[in-house]
């Protein structure tokens, strides 16, 4: 089935993507990211959430001249014109890590961990990056 | 029931690879479904045939092959994992304008579309990996 055909089908799920890693250290982030825009294209019900290290994906004012990789971050800014606006930040990984929500690049809501596992049993499919 | 599996680690370096196969050889021993198996991240890697490991170790990639030769099973490698990361069939390496292709038998290399559309014609997305 082509992708065309999925869109037109109007099958609805529930994805949520959960963002667990810092941006930088490995790929998972970044390919993360790429899941979750061209997944947008099926018009499904999709979260993204951050949390552990993955909250750091969302600070303002990364800068990655000193490692020479590609600061991928202003892409997060993007997601929103892809329709992408449920993102859910981790209250207790931000604390943890010394942040609040004031440190982060897009508008976000704040949850609790047991919030984020109420909003994980509501999916129908769980991407973890 | 329907399963896509999802493989986000390479062979050998960790046991992703070995658990999603046990994992695919046990469900359609039950008369389960894979509807596919979607290679990402370092999991792409899964899909070279250049493989060679020592003859008394478990062939990782032949396995996989072999698998899909036996159930008609669709292995989808992510076109973006996979160029980054040297996986290429004929192809991908003439429009990349590379000299080799190294795919294995029975994989082939597609779009993460064909991942969320795997999510959502399955009952289950099972994924394998850190």
């Amino acid at each position: 089935m082509s992708d065309e055909e999925m869109m037109e089908g109007g099958v609805q799920k529930k994805f949520c993507y959960v963002n667990r890693t810092a941006p930088y250290g490995t790929v998972y982030a970044l390919e993360s990211l790429e899941v979750v825009l061209i997944g947008a294209a099926f018009e499904q019900d999709v979260s993204v959430i951050f949390m552990d290290d993955g909250v750091f994906q969302l600070t303002k004012g990364q800068d990655t001249a000193g490692i020479g990789m590609k600061n991928f971050s202003p892409t997060y800014r993007a997601l929103e014109m892809y329709d992408v606006e449920k993102l859910y930040v981790s209250k207790e990984s931000l604390e943890a890590r010394g942040l609040s929500e004031d440190d982060l690049l897009v508008d976000v809501e704040v949850k609790t961990a047991a919030e984020i596992r109420d909003l994980m049993e509501e999916q129908d499919v769980i991407l973890t990056f | 029931m329907k399963f896509t599996i999802q493989i986000n680690e390479g062979p050998y370096t960790h046991q992703a690879s070995d658990t999603a196969y046990n994992f695919a050889t046990a469900a359609l021993a039950a008369g389960h479904e894979i509807y596919r198996v979607f290679f990402y991240h370092d999991g792409v890697n899964n899909a070279t045939r250049l493989s060679t490991p020592p003859q008394d170790d478990r062939n990782v990639i032949n396995r996989w092959s072999d698998l899909a030769a036996k159930h008609n099973l669709d292995l989808v490698v992510c076109v973006a994992a996979a160029q980054r990361r040297g996986i290429a069939d004929a192809d991908e390496a003439k429009r990349n304008g590379k000299n080799a292709d190294n795919i294995a038998p029975g994989f082939r290399i597609s779009g993460l579309g064909q991942l969320i559309e795997g999510g959502i014609q399955s009952d289950r997305l099972v994924v394998f990996g850190d």
